[in-house]
């Protein structure tokens, strides 16, 4: 009775309010390995610290936006914390479907005392995102299939280059980020990518560029697709998340190697969804300022190869818990990896999204 | 039991004519049998057709403009849209409190999104625009403060403003927020507008009366303590500009004359009334006609918009036009989605009737080994067999390698059975196999084998017996599978998507993108209220030519 007094009260302690909260909650995520290392690195010693909380996991990530948008109309938001893409939660909170959060008071700081909005820094994309892991959309390559007397490909340009690496590549069925790596090998310069693409012309260029390779394309729409597909012979080169390589790599020990160039950064993070009971939105908030401080942070990087979003958390970063292999130069992060990287540009995807889309669709579809 | 009246109508027992009371009789009856089947009306209609309607009801629905731009949209009717040039001042000021309120409520965002999808570049401008409201707001409020210091207090403008009135002012204000926000905003505010007020400040009530509803009612504090926004501000030096209110000023002797006056001395230090410049400053797109002419053409409460998108066309002030080429996809998957259910049908049928035919012919005991064989991999899950075609089909799958194994196919040509239409039509036909087959046989076991054997002892050849004779009393089966193989086909979205490439993907895979990627339910709603239409055609067409009443299920 006592002891369970006394952890009711630490746990009133951490929540501002210190008013009653739930004992239950959902959280919401992708599934597979990802979510395996959250529930290792967050949900588990969260449990642990939290004696009668229970944790339920839904896989639906994916769909959480319009999910959101549904029970929202519904007025039945059955979710407590969502995880999500940073473009995700942007328009999110452009809905008004998220939390808007104060990153310096609901967040922790960092073990020296930096701030929270420090620690994040440009990472905290949206007020209602809260960032906890840097992931890349790269790409990965038959290391059996490399033509003879041609290197291994390290350019971005090598993907568009069929006469030194023919055979088959795959590609993201949207334009985000295959448009941007044409333009890049169109000979447009990395600052000028988005300036170019906002025109017409640009639009037109880089789909031109794509027209290229487009026979020897197949287009993914799952993460899963392009490990299986070189896995399968199926083709020589493909674009995929990172840590979806590595496991590829590392722990199916694949034939395949990493082509870091021109790799594109992109965050995942928690939102809270708007309109939550007081007691559901007190236990979230409580959840989150444990689940995404420093050492938390650095925990989830022993299972996956995702980059910790706060720099705090980079020096933490240690072995793989069941391979026992050095972490740190597979993430996307690593000095090593980044020289030429990158960052998803959320503001103009939010704005030229549908319309590029509908380029890049009837494209395809001709 | 019965008597005849005089002039002929059969009357019962009771009296009442036997016509009546066999109505009766049978009204009740009636609802008897609907009482036994009303649980699964009212399920169906429940779980069913409102969702399904109301879901399709978007397709139209577009009051999100009007609600969050209100008085915007009202003087944006009288901007001529011919001109080429940005409206004038009066749209910008109406959109700097429509925004304001928006903003504050987190409602802007939301138009930014809905606008975009007509008129790229919207959702930012929208966006970033909030942010800078407040800003411009600034600017009124500060020398308004040092003019009249205790104008920063709340306490000071509650008492200003609230006095004895009808308050109709607040109730118009409320409305207002309704619509905008979709909540009740019911409750007391805690105020009285004063009709003196009201009617010597009309912009500045109307914005206090914004405030006091939002701050009493969603902030749920106590207005006479705190204070106003910015906006409130605003209104009060656009009003003290006007000379009628400064003469109405110069005669007043209420609470906060004196501030007023203070105001009005000072009226130099205040901005001069251009919201039209201050909203091009912080964006540029505010100068773009463009813009404009977007909200003007999406302002009514519903509109062809979303349906006009459907069809490759793009709604605009003088009407409609064909969207530029390269954005067309719709027509050309609508066409697709029919074209390929065509050839999955019949594809069906020239596989499923063989099979049927021998389900209902060979003996019991094979038969059901026969059945098994159809029905098991109708028990499987659509995605188990969908990634199975996947591992068959691919280059280096099981038949390409098989063929290139018996020296068919070259290694280097192997056939490209997936990512393409092929891989939708061979997998699609595979898992719709069942609905041919099970309608068929159960049409075929009816026809009794002895016509055949009739036919032939008369002298028919084995093709005339089964043509003549066999085929015929078959075809209701062939009608039944067709409409459920070619109804199912038409909505598939998951196997297209697996094995069908780009040029396999079916017009259900932009549904279901519009639905959980892009968040674009109207045209989500369009284009499946445009499949349902197409259906139904398609179902009176095969009523008129083949007739419903020939499609046997069995027996």
């Amino acid at each position: 009775m006592k002891t369970k007094s006394l952890l009711m009260t630490a746990t009133a302690l951490t929540v501002a309010a210190g008013a009653a909260v739930a004992d239950d909650m959902t959280l919401v995520s992708w599934g597979g390995a990802y979510q395996a290392s959250q529930t290792k690195a967050y949900a588990e010693p969260y449990i642990a610290n939290n004696e009668g909380v229970t944790i339920t996991w839904d896989e639906s990530s994916a769909e959480a936006v319009a999910k959101l948008r549904a029970m929202n109309e519904a007025g039945n938001i059955t979710w407590d914390v969502v995880d999500v893409v940073a473009a995700d939660a942007l328009r999110l909170c452009d809905e008004g479907l998220a939390l808007e959060l104060d990153a310096d008071e609901q967040l922790a700081p960092a073990p020296d005392g930096t701030s929270a909005s420090d620690d994040f820094g440009d990472l905290l994309v949206s007020d209602c995102f809260i960032p906890q892991i840097v992931y890349s959309t790269t790409f990965g390559y038959r290391t059996d299939m490399v033509p003879e007397g041609a290197g291994a490909p390290d350019d971005i340009c090598d993907v568009f280059d069929l006469e030194t690496y023919p055979g088959k590549r795959s590609l993201e069925k949207r334009p985000i980020n295959n448009v941007e790596w044409a333009l890049l090998c169109d000979g447009v310069a990395k600052d000028d990518v988005y300036d170019v693409l906002a025109t017409e012309e640009g639009q037109e260029r880089a789909l031109a560029k794509l027209d290229t390779i487009k026979d020897s394309v197949i287009w993914w729409s799952a993460g899963a697709d392009t490990p299986q597909l070189l896995a399968d012979g199926e083709v020589f080169i493909g674009s995929t998340y990172n840590g979806r390589l590595f496991s590829a790599i590392e722990e199916q020990k694949q034939p395949i190697g990493m082509m870091w160039d021109a790799q594109v950064f992109d965050l995942d993070g928690w939102i809270i969804p708007a309109g939550l009971s007081a007691e559901r939105e007190a236990r979230a908030l409580d959840f989150v300022y444990f689940a995404t401080d420093t050492q938390r942070l650095a925990d989830q990087a022993k299972y996956i190869s995702y980059g910790p979003a706060r720099a705090s958390s980079a020096p933490l970063v240690g072995k793989h818990a069941d391979l026992g292999i050095d972490m740190a130069p597979h993430m996307p992060t690593d000095p090593n990896n980044a020289k030429n990287t990158f960052l998803y540009n959320y503001e103009f995807w939010a704005d030229y999204r549908d319309d590029i889309d509908a380029k890049f669709q009837a494209w395809l579809a001709q | 039991m019965t008597d005849t009246t005089s002039n002929g109508t059969m009357l019962s027992a009771d009296g009442t004519p036997l016509k009546v009371s066999l109505a009766r009789a049978l009204r009740r009856q009636k609802i008897r049998a609907l009482m036994l089947i009303a649980p699964l009306l009212i399920f169906v209609l429940v779980t069913f057709i409102v969702p399904i309607a109301s879901m399709l009801f978007r397709s139209v629905e577009n009051d999100i403009v009007s609600n969050t731009l209100p008085e915007t949209v009202q003087t944006l009717a009288g901007w001529d849209h011919a001109s080429g040039e940005a409206p004038d001042e009066a749209v910008y000021e109406a959109m700097y409190f429509d925004m304001f309120k928006a903003a504050e409520a987190k409602e802007h965002t939301k138009l930014g999104t809905r606008l975009n999808y007509e008129n790229t570049g919207t959702s930012s401008l929208f966006r970033k625009s909030g942010r800078g409201l407040s800003k411009i707001g600034k600017t009124w409020q500060k020398p308004i403060e040092s003019a009249a210091k205790p104008l920063k207090d709340g306490e000071t403008w509650f008492a200003m403003m609230s006095g004895s009135g009808s308050n109709a002012v607040l109730e118009e204000r409320r409305v207002l927020w309704q619509n905008l926000t979709g909540d009740p905003f019911k409750g007391e505010v805690g105020i009285t507008l004063s009709d003196d007020m009201v009617a010597m400040l009309p912009k500045t009530a109307a914005a206090y009366a914004d405030w006091a509803i939002f701050e009493a009612l969603e902030e749920e504090k106590d207005i006479s303590k705190r204070d106003p926004w910015e906006a409130v501000y605003t209104a009060l030096g656009l009003d003290l500009m006007s000379q009628e209110t400064q003469a109405a000023v110069a005669s007043y002797s209420g609470t906060g004359a004196e501030e007023l006056r203070a105001v009005i001395a000072a009226l130099d230090t205040l901005p001069e009334a251009d919201f039209k410049g201050a909203f091009i400053d912080m964006e540029d797109g505010w100068a773009d006609p463009d813009v404009w002419r977007t909200i003007l053409t999406y302002s009514p409460a519903y509109t062809s918009g979303y349906f006009l998108n459907a069809v490759d066309m793009k709604k605009s002030l003088d009407g409609f036009e064909a969207r530029p080429e390269n954005q067309q996809i719709y027509m050309t998957l609508f066409k697709r989605t029919i074209w390929m259910s065509i050839i999955i049908t019949t594809s069906c049928i020239l596989l499923g009737y063989p099979v049927a035919w021998l389900l209902a012919n060979l003996p019991l005991r094979s038969a059901n080994v026969l059945m098994i064989l159809v029905l098991l991999p109708f028990w499987t899950s659509l995605l188990v067999r969908t990634s199975a075609w996947k591992v068959l089909l691919q280059d280096q799958g099981v038949i390409n390698e098989l063929l290139v194994w018996l020296g068919f196919v070259a290694d280097a040509n192997r056939l490209a059975l997936m990512h393409n239409q092929t891989g939708t039509i061979i997998a699609m036909t595979h898992i719709l196999l069942p609905f041919m087959i099970l309608p068929l046989y159960s049409v075929m076991k009816t026809i009794p084998p002895t016509y055949l054997r009739a036919a032939k002892s008369l002298g028919a050849t084995n093709w005339t017996a089964f043509w003549r004779v066999y085929f015929p009393q078959s075809v209701p089966g062939i009608g039944a599978g067709s409409i459920l193989v070619f109804i199912l086909a038409i909505g598939y979205y998951i196997t297209p998507e697996i094995v069908g490439g780009t040029e396999g993907i079916f017009i259900s895979n932009r549904i279901a993108y519009h639905i959980s990627s892009s968040l674009n339910w109207g045209l989500a709603a369009a284009l499946g209220s445009i499949l349902l239409a197409v259906v139904l055609v398609l179902y009176w067409l095969y009523d008129r030519i083949v007739g419903i009443d020939n499609v046997k299920l069995g027996g």
